[in-house]
């Protein structure tokens, strides 16, 4: 029965015009979605776990984002029990009492960042380079294993190196194994507690993080260096071209796209600078090497009493200050997102 | 063999000695840290050891694994193991079924179901607004570190861009055989690609092998993972006030700690490393 109605309405569909097609269509449309999700409806049930995990702990939250409006102060009343503020953390931040501290956590953000794209931009692509060049298969990929590594291990184990080997504290002779070779080279003067002073905050933080990920981060280079075909290198050295001219004229040109992209992301991202190794690196130390070291995320676990025990001097300002980072994060992510797609037709998301 | 001129060669040898020159400095201070962990204390106070281990001694590591120290250690170290595999077991599962199904053709809200997982990569709520949630959330406790960080947008979308440039003929064949579609994706799917999956799952995996911040705010004592226990043992060598009243020095146990944590890595990650160096290139995520 229900098939011949069915039948029907098909033949008759082919009298319609074209209007009274696409208004049936529309009238239609919850129907239709229906007949296609019971026909494969195992694949909605797989959806279901991952939207749930989305909403509890995706978009729940973005309603916390309230606390940097109201008077918030402890984490024991929930969020509608406290009264609104308006606008009081932002002023207070932006030009109040705790501009100082906010503005040198902002500034500290932008300079790692800044300084770590100068210096630590370069160096993966020049590994590749390197890699390339290393014919050896064998050799090649113990090397790459090798200088993959640290990418692998805690940030807690690499910070506790990096603290042990510049600075072993003042209860042993020695001042630890780097501080020495430092001393040595005539870096540093002997025995300088090296993590407690903050003129070495910046170059601690970025000659570790190449350490850390210049191996890693020269993957996606060498991948786009083998692709480059081989008959080109052969052409330019017919043409004459050393070295230094084929790197110039063939692997930089080929290697552009990914060059391109990576560089739009990375300046993209110049607002975050993730909190766990800050805070590691600096935990303990008292305020002094703050003064180089706190960054925009490390001053909003401080002042919501995250990281310490000492309890939050106030979590509607850290939130506020987060919100106004993570505001400006999202454009420059959106716009370097927007960006590598007009330039290379190739984007993130 | 190629003919190579004076430049190449120079390059080339350049590029041998540099890339050496790294892979040593980057195996340093593993090898440093064994020495330091079955180094004698006077060689370690008068800083003697640079690269091999001077006076051997095995008690500090023993006293992690059987002595003093190990009841500790081995609590913490369980509670990693836990948060590791069940952990990442829940992840991939979650991330498998999700990144299938926006692989279908015919999804429906397929576009806004992709854009609600791919907006969590430009805004996150921040941290004190996640963290209030977790407290909401009740994530103060073992399961709820397993899920409460479950899932990551980035890993979804590699693994179904994966999954969009599977042939569909095989699967067409499997559905006129009578597959439902649970069976194409475990018997399709999922065969074909295992890079992609490995190298999700490392990423998972050592995110919670490594994770501290979190599992330091949100759990207790007893429920620490190893990073929370490893930076308490350090907390301690270079705390000026404690004297130490072990026939070792204090530096030996953090040293030994650490080569006891990364252990795991070290072994299985060069077996994984093959599949996540194709795997890291499907990347590109496209929306």
């Amino acid at each position: 029965m229900a098939k011949t109605t069915e039948m029907e309405r098909n033949m008759s569909l082919g009298d319609l015009s074209h209007e009274d097609l696409l208004d049936e269509l529309e009238r239609t449309r919850w129907r239709r979605y229906w007949k296609q999700i019971k026909k494969s409806w195992p694949i909605y049930v797989m959806l279901i776990p991952v939207l749930l995990f989305f909403y509890f702990f995706r978009y729940r939250p973005i309603g916390g984002i309230l606390v940097a409006f109201k008077n918030y102060d402890n984490y024991s009343i929930t969020i509608g029990e406290s009264n609104f503020y308006g606008l009081y953390a932002f002023k207070y931040l932006i030009i109040g009492p705790q501009a100082n501290q906010f503005w040198q956590a902002f500034r500290n953000t932008f300079t790692l960042s800044a300084y770590g794209l100068f210096f630590g931009f370069p160096i993966p692509i020049i590994l590749a380079l390197f890699f390339s060049e290393i014919r050896n298969e064998t050799y090649r990929s113990v090397t790459q294993i090798i200088t993959y590594l640290p990418r692998f291990i805690s940030t807690v184990v690499i910070t506790s190196l990096i603290a042990l080997m510049l600075y072993q504290g003042n209860n042993i002779q020695s001042p630890g194994v780097l501080n020495e070779m430092l001393a040595n080279l005539g870096v540093i003067e002997a025995g300088t507690p090296m993590m407690a002073k903050p003129e070495y905050f910046r170059s601690v933080y970025i000659i570790s993080d190449i350490w850390e990920g210049a191996g890693y981060g020269s993957i996606v280079y060498f991948a786009a260096i083998m692709a480059i075909s081989p008959t080109n290198y052969e052409a330019a050295k017919i043409d004459g071209a050393n070295k230094l001219a084929q790197i110039r004229y063939v692997t930089l040109p080929g290697m552009a796209p990914t060059l391109t992209i990576m560089l739009i992301l990375r300046i993209g991202s110049i607002l975050s600078i993730g909190y766990e190794k800050v805070l590691l690196l600096t935990g303990g130390l008292g305020q002094n090497v703050l003064k180089n070291a706190e960054v925009i995320s490390t001053y909003v676990l401080r002042l919501g009493g995250l990281w310490t025990s000492a309890g939050a001097t106030g979590i509607n300002l850290a939130a506020a200050a987060d919100m106004f980072n993570s505001f400006i994060a999202m454009f420059l992510v959106l716009g370097a997102n927007f960006i590598s797609r007009r330039v290379s037709d190739t984007s993130l998301f | 063999m190629k003919r190579l001129d004076r430049s190449e060669l120079i390059f080339k040898i350049i590029a041998y000695v540099l890339v050496t020159a790294f892979a040593l400095t980057t195996l340093y201070p593993f090898i440093y840290s064994i020495s330091m962990a079955l180094s004698g204390e006077n060689a370690i106070n008068q800083g003697q050891v640079v690269l091999w281990p001077v006076d051997i001694q095995f008690d500090a590591v023993l006293s992690l694994i059987i002595g003093a120290n190990a009841r500790n250690f081995w609590i913490a170290y369980t509670n990693t193991l836990f948060y590791t595999f069940y952990g990442t077991a829940f992840s991939m599962i979650l991330s498998i079924f999700a990144a299938y199904a926006l692989s279908r053709r015919n999804l429906v809200f397929k576009r806004q179901i992709g854009f609600l997982i791919v907006f969590t990569m430009w805004f996150s709520a921040g941290l004190i607004p996640t963290y209030i949630n977790y407290r909401e959330m009740m994530v103060n406790n073992r399961w709820g570190i397993i899920y409460g960080f479950g899932v990551q947008a980035f890993n979804i979308l590699l693994l179904r861009n994966y999954f969009n440039g599977i042939s569909r003929e095989i699967e067409e064949a499997a559905i006129v055989d009578g597959a439902n579609e649970f069976q194409v994706l475990t018997n399709v799917y999922l065969p074909m690609s295992k890079s992609a999956l490995a190298t999700i799952t490392l990423f998972y995996a050592l995110n919670r092998w490594n994770g501290y911040f979190w599992n330091m705010r949100l759990v207790q004592g007893p429920e620490h993972p190893l990073q929370v226990i490893l930076r308490g043992i350090l907390e301690n060598a270079t705390n000026t006030d404690i004297v130490t009243e072990y026939p070792y020095s204090e530096f030996s146990l953090v040293y030994a700690a650490i080569v006891l944590s990364i252990i795991p890595i070290v072994v299985i990650y060069p077996y994984l490393q093959k599949y996540f160096a194709r795997g890291v290139n499907v990347g590109g995520v496209k929306e």
